[in-house]
């Protein structure tokens, strides 16, 4: 459809085509580079903010500097990021990033705290796609669901839905969100087993 | 047409949502909570204004063939730049809102204001399109993420109703509730108007 008052439009020469065409894309990706540079910092600082905020809330008392002791555990496609918590010299909990695909709505982040004998401290959501009012009541701002695993062993506490027989009530009407949960964490103990057997080794 | 017209027909007799039917996908994918909805809005209204603007200024510089492409160009800059920002600035709702922010781009609301309206008017004007339109579109959005909050979790904005107990009528707040509630508010809406008009 011709515009009303094409009169004064530039003609559609190839010329003017190339010309106004390139001008346009070098107008926009120079502003965007603007704004990217602009918010490249906060967007930093939030992110390590989240994760700082997270370390600090599933390990017990520490005095060192987490976010330093970064390690991360790379399977080739996915990380997995060990952030070491220390009361003086002492390791008092490790705060382990974990993920799992199987959530109903991709994948979640976690961050699982454990103390230095195992015992999970807490559990933080990160991120997740889970339903608004069923699978993300595994935020612990939702509901209570994931204080049940606080305090528990995975040695002896079976992370599985009470449905495959484990320890774990799952969330009403989630139990895909709740097994996902259960995942996250068991890859998070899986790691926790290797580096604390390392540790001792020192 | 005069210019309070300009910014109050895309609120009632041309909402995009209710009636123009135009960007049903960011409507019922993101109208999980009336917080999203208003975000979703909100953004949807800072492009639309935006791309709007820059349209009208440069329209006379494009010629016929490529207008398309340019205008993709212009609002899917504005569109990244919307973004980053909500990213650095605000980051719990960017996270909530997550891959609808990029698809605004392709929103037919924006790429059909810039054609039908900002391509062959002045920049005031299609601004306050733009302001209009968006301005619809986020009331429209808020109120389907109320009623869909409200039925599937019993609170709104967040907030839990006093009174009301267990866990609301779940099915709101998944896919098949987007398309009951948008359904149910676009016969009361056509009702009203209808009413509006005899």
């Amino acid at each position: 459809m011709p515009r009303k008052n094409s009169l004064n439009v530039m003609k559609s020469s190839l010329k003017n085509m190339v010309v106004v065409l390139f001008l346009v894309t070098f107008v926009a990706s120079l502003s965007v580079t603007i704004v990217y540079d602009v918010t490249k910092e906060p967007i930093a600082i939030s992110k390590e903010k989240k994760i700082k905020d997270a370390i600090a809330a599933v390990v017990p008392e520490f005095d060192n500097n987490p976010s330093d002791t970064k390690v991360v555990q790379s399977d080739g496609k996915d990380e997995i990021v060990i952030y070491t918590a220390k009361k003086g010299d002492e390791v008092s909990g490790y705060a382990i990033e974990t993920y799992t695909k199987k959530g109903f709505g991709g994948k979640i982040s976690l961050m699982v705290g454990f103390r230095s004998d195992g015992t999970i401290y807490r559990v933080e959501t990160l991120s997740h796609n889970e339903t608004p009012g069923l699978g993300n009541k595994i935020e612990r701002s939702k509901s209570d669901f994931s204080v049940q695993f606080e305090g528990k062993n995975p040695k002896d506490f079976k992370l599985s839905v009470k449905k495959d027989g484990g320890d774990v009530d799952a969330i009403t009407a989630s139990t895909i969100s709740s097994r996902a949960f259960c995942d996250a964490i068991d890859r998070a103990y899986a790691v926790y087993k290797t580096i604390s057997k390392n540790d001792s080794h020192e | 047409m005069n210019r309070l017209r300009l910014l109050t027909k895309g609120i009632i007799k041309e909402n995009p949502t209710f009636v123009l039917m135009l960007g049903m996908c960011p409507t019922l994918g993101t109208t999980t909570s009336a917080m999203n909805g208003l975000g979703m809005g909100v953004a949807t209204l800072f492009v639309l204004t935006l791309s709007n603007m820059a349209i009208s200024l440069i329209k006379n510089l494009i010629p016929d063939k490529i207008r398309i492409p340019s205008f993709i160009v212009v609002i899917a800059a504005f569109v990244t730049i919307v973004q980053l920002c909500m990213e650095a600035y605000t980051p719990g709702l960017y996270n909530t809102l997550g891959v609808f922010i990029p698809l605004i781009v392709v929103n037919c609301i924006i790429l059909g204001r810039a054609e039908a309206f900002a391509s062959k008017n002045n920049v005031l004007d299609s601004a306050l399109d733009g302001l209009g339109i968006g301005l619809g579109f986020t009331l429209s959005l808020t109120v389907l993420g109320a009623v869909r909050e409200l039925l599937g979790n019993g609170s709104i904005f967040g907030m839990k109703l006093p009174f009301v107990e267990g866990d609301g009528i779940l099915l709101f707040v998944l896919a098949p509730g987007a398309f009951i509630a948008l359904a149910y508010l676009m016969v009361i809406f056509n009702k009203i108007t209808a009413k509006t008009k005899q």
